[in-house]
């Protein structure tokens, strides 16, 4: 039997369009549907409904872009946004065509599996009359002295020894190889299916959260202590396993380039400490070598510097004493930081930092970094007093400081300067508030958390994939018949073959079996 | 000692090019020569595609131009492995970390798919096209694209990349020979449908079935290790950032030329568009590959900050 083919496959012959009734019509949508030509229009469809994405930003993979966008160009954007430009592989266009595209791939490989079924059970099809029409054909004539019962009991075994399911027929033998051909190609299709669905069905247990984590910390995983996270709908907390995560070392290796004066960085090595309910032990973690604990992932995402800075009051009470997370700004790591001290002072006081672990000063005067490594750590802060807005309800960014309701009194236009520590050294805050120390240099890093349990499926439905492509190619669907003939001069075995697709070993095979015929007949002569 | 070698490896280019440009002269004499002959001396032009010829027999067929250009395109093909190398132990890892080094290597791959078919079947025909297509990609990508040695940043450090990238550039050596016997194809049935006598230069090519069907079995090589090169990526991507597919840039641009390439195998089943149809779309294909790397690379901002420009 040959494998199913919808009805404009190059191999089919043009049919006619019968005249339709209700039904009929029915049928017809659906066979256009899953027909080759509809399946190769969806493709290039879906490769052209693919490309917007990587013009415009998406706001899956680069939200910052896409607000940039919106402000270079509101009316743009509103357009673009109009038609889901900036969701492309989530708007309703690039969904109704893959989801078309699936239909269409369901619709043609279940009747191709069914009719495969039944082809694996049914013998090779009867020798064609004249063999001689075929592309390979080959003519040899034998010695007369053997029957043609043997001959062809003979030529059956070869072909059964070399891979062909076999059924005679008459003088003849009929063997056909290559049914993994069939088999591979559905199920690379129903691999394509599985991965469809995986991510479907399996996306909704994801979840991923981000969390910083400085020197000597511990993170402890559980909702609350994440910074933020996100979850699919059916994630439920008693996912997450219970685990614990402490920094103990963080070293990032820089290489000093001298034509282009940069830092080029070499290595990020995180030493962590894992506690699980089995034990403790420590890990490295680095860039491309996640941690896999309790069931989740550990990436490594970024890191910098968390300069330990204490505030006292005029009494010489701490008022606050952290390790504030600096964010980078640039590749040497000038950083940006806030401190936000709501009470203990005789008044609400925020200080914007600027770090710089070397710091040099420039011709006009400012502070610039020009390496990554705490060569010279220098922070500086333009300090503020009055109303913080912490205590209206309203949930205030960490790293931004409102500074609409209050007055500077360091720095900027205010009549002192911005406050210039060196680590270790203490200044006055102005108006006799107190003081600020700038006591250490811890690092952080930034990791992200999650778990993705649609990972596995689609490994294995890859591979799949993989392996079904590679035996679906180059394997070739092939027939051969062999027929011995008896005419007057003598005994003749004529070999033929026909094959589905390309194959340019056909004429190979057909010598092949051949010669395994008559060097079969040689030794049973020579016995 | 880096730059040195470096040096070296830049000089090596350079020389290699000057053989390719050799290579390429000899090749489109040989197909001028070619035609000229007499009928009954050409090569076998119409073979059929199922009839392998053996080397010995090609390579008696050969013209001499033919010989001598295969000749050039081997010693090209060592003088541009030997840059290769040295590119690599300039860097101290494997030379394919950037765009230039992506392209030393690609068209290195190109040259050595081009040689290595020449023992499969008698694509000497293609030497002019492909001699000149690595020529032409030598000198755009070193001009353009040349960047010293660098170290490679954290998130490029991982075998996964080494698998990737050069699996990429093997999938493009693939892709560029299809794409070469596309267009071959497609001159070669324009002619057939104008009915017009057959230009010298394409008398003693194989008929445009035989073009197509080679194609395919290129193409089809190119979109199994792209297949490799689109799970490669992602499994890195995995590692690196945390997620395997995040329709980054990069990854819309893989996905793409997989999906056109998938569409080239189902056009070539699909009745009316075998042929010409199904030889266009090849090129597409192939010229969305090099979109990707020319301008995608350089132009479009995404997470694989690889170009290294
Ligand atoms: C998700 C989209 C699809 C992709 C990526 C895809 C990909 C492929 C690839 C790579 C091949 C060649 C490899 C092999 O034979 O296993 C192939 C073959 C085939 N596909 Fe698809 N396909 C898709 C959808 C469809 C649909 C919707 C149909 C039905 C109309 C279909 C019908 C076929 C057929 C009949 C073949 C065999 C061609 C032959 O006879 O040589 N495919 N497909």
């Amino acid at each position: 039997m040959d494998p199913l083919r919808p009805s404009d496959h190059a191999s089919q012959a043009p049919t006619q369009n019968p005249s339709l009734g209700a039904s009929g019509w029915l049928r017809f949508i659906w066979r256009q549907l899953t027909s080759m030509k509809t399946a190769l229009v969806l493709l290039l469809l879906l490769a052209l409904a693919a490309i917007p994405g990587s013009l415009v930003p998406q706001r899956s993979s680069d939200p910052n872009g896409v607000v940039r966008y919106r402000q270079d160009d509101p009316e743009l954007y509103e357009l673009l946004d109009s038609l889901q430009l900036f969701d492309t592989y989530t708007s309703v266009w690039f969904s109704a065509i893959y989801l078309l595209l699936f239909i269409s791939l369901v619709g043609c490989i279940l009747p191709r599996t069914n009719h495969h079924l039944k082809a694996l059970k049914s013998p090779p099809p009867a020798t064609p009359k004249n063999l001689y029409r075929l592309e390979s054909h080959r003519l040899e004539s034998l010695g007369a002295s053997e029957a043609q019962e043997d001959v062809i009991a003979r030529a059956e075994r070869v072909l059964q020894g070399v891979g062909y399911r076999t059924r005679r027929y008459g003088a003849s033998v009929a063997g056909e190889t290559g049914y993994l051909r069939e088999t591979a190609n559905l199920v690379f299709h129903f691999a394509l299916v599985g991965i469809l669905l995986s991510l479907a069905i399996v996306t909704g247990f994801k979840y991923s959260g981000q969390r910083i984590l400085i020197e000597g910390t511990t993170f402890t995983n559980d909702l609350a202590s994440y910074d933020s996270f996100t979850q699919g709908p059916w994630f439920s907390p008693r996912a997450l396993t219970p685990f614990a995560l402490t920094l103990d070392d963080f070293t990032p290796t820089y290489r000093f380039n001298e034509t282009s004066g940069a830092a080029e960085p070499l290595d990020f090595a995180a030493t962590i400490t894992v506690t699980e309910e089995g034990g403790q032990g420590e890990e490295v973690l680095r860039v491309n070598q996640p941690l896999a604990v309790g069931g989740a992932s550990v990436y490594l995402l970024g890191n910098g510097f968390a300069p330990q800075v204490t505030i006292r009051n005029p009494e010489g009470q701490v008022v606050f004493s952290q390790a504030v997370v600096f964010l980078p700004q640039d590749q040497n790591l000038t950083s940006l930081g806030v401190v936000k001290v709501p009470d203990g002072l005789a008044q609400q006081v925020g200080m914007m930092g600027f770090f710089y672990p070397s710091a040099v000063t420039l011709e006009s005067g400012a502070l610039a970094s020009v390496y990554p490594e705490p060569d010279l750590p220098i922070v500086t802060f333009n300090v503020f007093t009055g109303d913080l807005g912490l205590d209206e309800g309203i949930p205030r960014n960490v790293y931004s400081l409102e500074t609409d309701d209050m007055v500077q009194i360091a720095g900027g236009d205010s009549e002192n300067s911005a406050l210039v520590l060196g680590l270790g050294q203490e200044l006055d805050l102005p108006d006799g508030l107190g003081t600020v120390a700038f006591e250490a240099l811890p690092r952080y890093i930034s990791v992200d958390i999650h778990r993705d349990p649609t990972q596995l499926p689609v490994a294995i439905f890859s591979a799949l994939i993989v392996l079904g492509l590679m035996v679906s190619l180059f394997v070739v669907r092939r027939r051969v018949w062999v027929r011995v003939n008896d005419s007057g001069s003598g005994t003749a075995l004529e070999v033929a073959a026909l094959s589905r697709n390309d194959d340019p070993a056909q004429g190979k095979a057909v010598d092949d079996i051949l010669q395994r015929i008559l060097k079969a007949e040689e030794n049973r002569l020579s016995s | 000692m880096i730059e040195m070698l470096a040096t070296y490896s830049l000089i090596g280019v350079y020389s290699a090019m000057a053989v390719y440009t050799l290579a390429f002269l000899f090749y489109s004499v040989d197909l001028s020569t070619r035609a000229a002959r007499p009928a009954g001396q050409q090569s076998a032009s119409s073979q059929n595609a199922g009839d392998t010829l053996t080397p010995e027999k090609t390579s008696m067929r050969a013209t001499f131009y033919q010989r001598v250009a295969t000749a050039m395109m081997m010693i090209a093909w060592l003088v541009h492995l030997a840059a290769t190398i040295l590119r690599g132990l300039a860097g101290g890892r494997v030379p394919w970390a950037n765009m230039f080094e992506f392209g030393l290597t690609a068209t290195l791959l190109i040259s050595a798919v081009f040689l290595g078919s020449l023992l499969w079947r008698d694509l000497a025909y293609l030497g002019a096209f492909v001699s000149g297509f690595v020529l032409l990609a030598l000198g755009i990508v070193t001009v353009n694209y040349y960047v010293d040695v660098v170290p490679l940043p954290p998130a490029l450090q991982s075998y996964w990349l080494v698998i990737h990238v050069f699996v990429a550039s093997l999938a493009t050596a693939f892709f560029a020979l299809g794409s070469g016997l596309s267009i071959y194809q497609l001159i070669r049935s324009r002619v057939d449908r104008s009915g017009g006598s057959l230009p010298r230069l394409m008398a003693s090519l194989p008929d445009a079935a035989t073009l197509e069907s080679l194609a395919y079995r290129l193409y089809v090589i190119g979109f199994v290790l792209w297949t490799f090169t689109l799970i490669a990526g992602a499994v890195w991507a995995e590692r690196a950032w945390g997620r395997y597919w995040g329709w980054d840039v990069k990854e819309v641009w893989t996905f793409i030329i997989w999906v056109i390439f998938a569409g080239y195998i189902h056009a070539r089943a699909t009745r009316g568009w075998r042929g010409d149809r199904a030889a266009w779309l090849g090129l597409i294909g192939f010229g969305a590959l090099i979109f990707n790397y020319a301008i995608v690379n350089v132009f479009f901002t995404g997470l694989h900050s690889y170009s290294g420009l």
